[in-house]
């Protein structure tokens, strides 16, 4: 037995790409200190994109769905966190990191618990017509997104709403001469442990099993006797708590929001989970790392290029690899 | 149309039509499956073999007629429903789980939780590439491994139906006569077997009973001996000599 068919083994070349650019760019930036910021930021933004990212490329991969609205999900997570964040200003703005967190874990609650809410509704109401239909799939979901941005306006006003940020987690840390935005660090925290447990549970659990039988083959699953639209159901309302999430942390970040917030993120999002592979969650993490560094470091040294560098990774990859740096199944 | 009532039906299929789109496929298909044994479904490519499968299996829904399994009314029960009513289905392209491991597509088959170790190696024993590749990826086995996997997937617990679409498709010579050992052993044990085949050699070795198909309908049913020793009939039913697929 050939040593590669006896274990799946992990693809390290594109984890290997995003460690080579981010170490090839330093001679390029010119100062360490400089390109650790550049570096940790850029890992912030693509962990902060994969939050929001990872809900999508699951539903795209399991339900083949373009849900055009996932924009929305993360606008309405995100003002279900500005509610709560506001009506707790003192805690947010103290200097103690638990008081912040006892503001910040029933924002991201809120946040998870309506958009969630809103997937499900979604799900069983606009996006359940259309199955298969991908024409259709757009304009409803494009429709629902406009149809949410709008209800944003009549609940929470059409004025953008300034955030504050947590206390604890405002200003840098000095690591060397690099500052580092200490909320920089705490999205790279919380990006990585929604990773861990996603692959936890995907890898880990019999659950984390159908999901991945079904990204590939949804057919199948049904033959072998689970019932998959319930699967879709879960999966649909755990991403789009997952963009709630995501919206909370873009929000803070931000440090405000706005109803447009989730759609402006929609193309970065769909560049990510195509560069990832469709329906890939370890993909979307590493499309985000890859896009997040690159969009940080063309802004600095060749900021005439930033506006275009996302367009140009996702032409150069899918030149590599046309069907996603991590590609599931014949997705 | 040679046909003759079965006395214990596992399955039986009376005046299924079955539309996809706006193309008729299956124009009243009437044949039943006997208890316990092994039948044939031949016919000429775009006959409605696999159709045929896949309106049994729910993949596709009857537009008319009734499907009868173990004495129960089935035509209009869900995929889901019917495999935990012990149907198991391997369909044409095999639907292996190309990204999960050669354990993790039994895991996922075995309902229970986890496959039986008994079972198991029994399994083993007819197909060995099988514990060998056991944490192999899927994806990354030849095609008649793939194959072995699609088809001891399906019987990794008991099952009371086993309908197979094209075991031999694409297969080398050798292995096909590893599949041949395998269904026999198969055919020991209490499942009923629907096999739609296009490699008369391999129906022929395995087949107790056999209907065929042509343009969306059933033009003969019998035993498969019948059909073996009469050449002529082979060629108006398939066109094919028995000489030329040996």
């Amino acid at each position: 037995m050939s040593e590669s068919l006896a274990r799946p083994r992990i693809d390290w070349i594109p984890l290997a790409l995003i460690a080579g650019i981010a170490l090839g760019v330093m001679p390029l930036v010119g100062s360490v200190p400089t390109w650790v910021t550049l570096t940790v930021a850029g890992l912030a933004m693509g962990m902060m994109i994969f939050i929001m990212a990872s809900g999508l490329t699951l539903v795209f991969g399991l339900m083949d769905v373009m849900n055009f609205a996932h924009g929305a999900l993360i606008s309405v997570g995100a003002y279900a966190a500005a509610s709560v964040l506001i009506a707790m200003k003192p805690a947010m703005q103290s200097g103690d990191v638990l008081a912040n967190l006892s503001a910040i874990a029933p924002a991201v609650l809120a946040a998870m618990l309506l958009a969630g809410g809103l997937g499900l509704f979604f799900e069983r109401v606009v996006i359940r017509p259309v199955y298969g239909d991908h024409l259709k799939q757009i304009l409803v979901t494009m429709g629902g997104l406009i149809v949410c941005e709008q209800l944003i306006h009549v609940v929470w006003g059409p004025d953008l709403i300034p955030l504050p940020k947590p206390g604890s987690f405002s200003g840098a840390v000095l690591l060397g001469d690099a500052a580092i935005e200490r909320y920089r660090l705490l999205a790279v925290a919380v990006g990585l442990a929604v990773f861990a447990a996603m692959w936890l549970v995907l890898n880990r659990t019999r659950l984390g099993l159908l999901i991945r039988a079904g990204v590939e083959n949804p057919e199948m699953v049904e033959s072998l006797g689970y019932r998959i639209r319930r699967l879709f159901v879960g999966v649909f309302v755990a991403g789009s708590a997952l963009a709630g999430l995501g919206g909370v942390m873009w929000a803070m970040y931000q440090e405000s929001v706005n109803a447009q917030m989730g759609m402006q993120m929609m193309v970065v999002i769909f560049i990510v989970i195509i560069i990832g592979g469709l329906g890939s969650v370890g993909g979307c993490f590493a499309g985000a790392l890859l896009v997040g560094l690159v969009a940080n470091y063309t802004g600095y040294v060749a900021p005439k290029l930033a506006l275009g560098s996302n367009i140009l990774l996702m032409v150069l990859v899918l030149l590599w690899r046309p069907r996603g740096l991590y590609p599931v199944g014949s997705k | 149309m040679e046909s003759r009532p079965v006395v214990d039906a596992m399955l039986s299929l009376a005046g299924v039509n079955t539309h996809i789109g706006q193309y008729h496929i299956l124009h009243g298909v009437d044949f039943e499956v006997p208890r316990g044994g092994l039948t044939m479904l031949l016919g000429r490519n775009g006959a409605g073999k696999t159709t045929c499968l896949r309106t049994v299996m729910g993949l596709w829904k009857a537009s008319a007629g009734a499907i009868r399994y173990d004495g129960r009314d089935v035509t209009r029960t869900p995929t889901p429903e019917l495999a935990r009513l012990g149907i198991a289905y391997v369909p044409e392209n095999m639907g292996i789980f190309a990204g999960l491991t050669v354990a993790e597509n039994f895991t996922l088959a075995a309902r229970a939780g986890r496959p039986d170790d008994a079972r198991l190696d029994w399994i083993f024993g007819l197909f060995p590439a099988m514990k060998k590749f056991w944490h192999a990826l899927a994806g990354n086995l030849s095609g008649g491994q793939k194959q072995m996997l699609a088809i001891s997937r399906a019987i990794v617990e008991p099952r009371k139906l086993l309908l197979v679409d094209e075991p031999t498709k694409g297969l080398a010579p050798a292995i096909i006569g590893n599949m041949i050992e395998a269904f026999r052993e198969l055919k020991r044990t209490d499942t009923t077997i629907l096999v739609v085949e296009q490699n008369f050699h391999f129906a022929r070795s395995l087949g107790d009973a056999v209907a065929v198909m042509d343009s969306g309908r059933i033009v003969h049913t019998g035993a498969m001996q019948a059909l073996a020793g009469d050449e002529a009939l082979q060629q108006r039913l398939l066109g094919l000599s028995l000489d030329a697929h040996q």
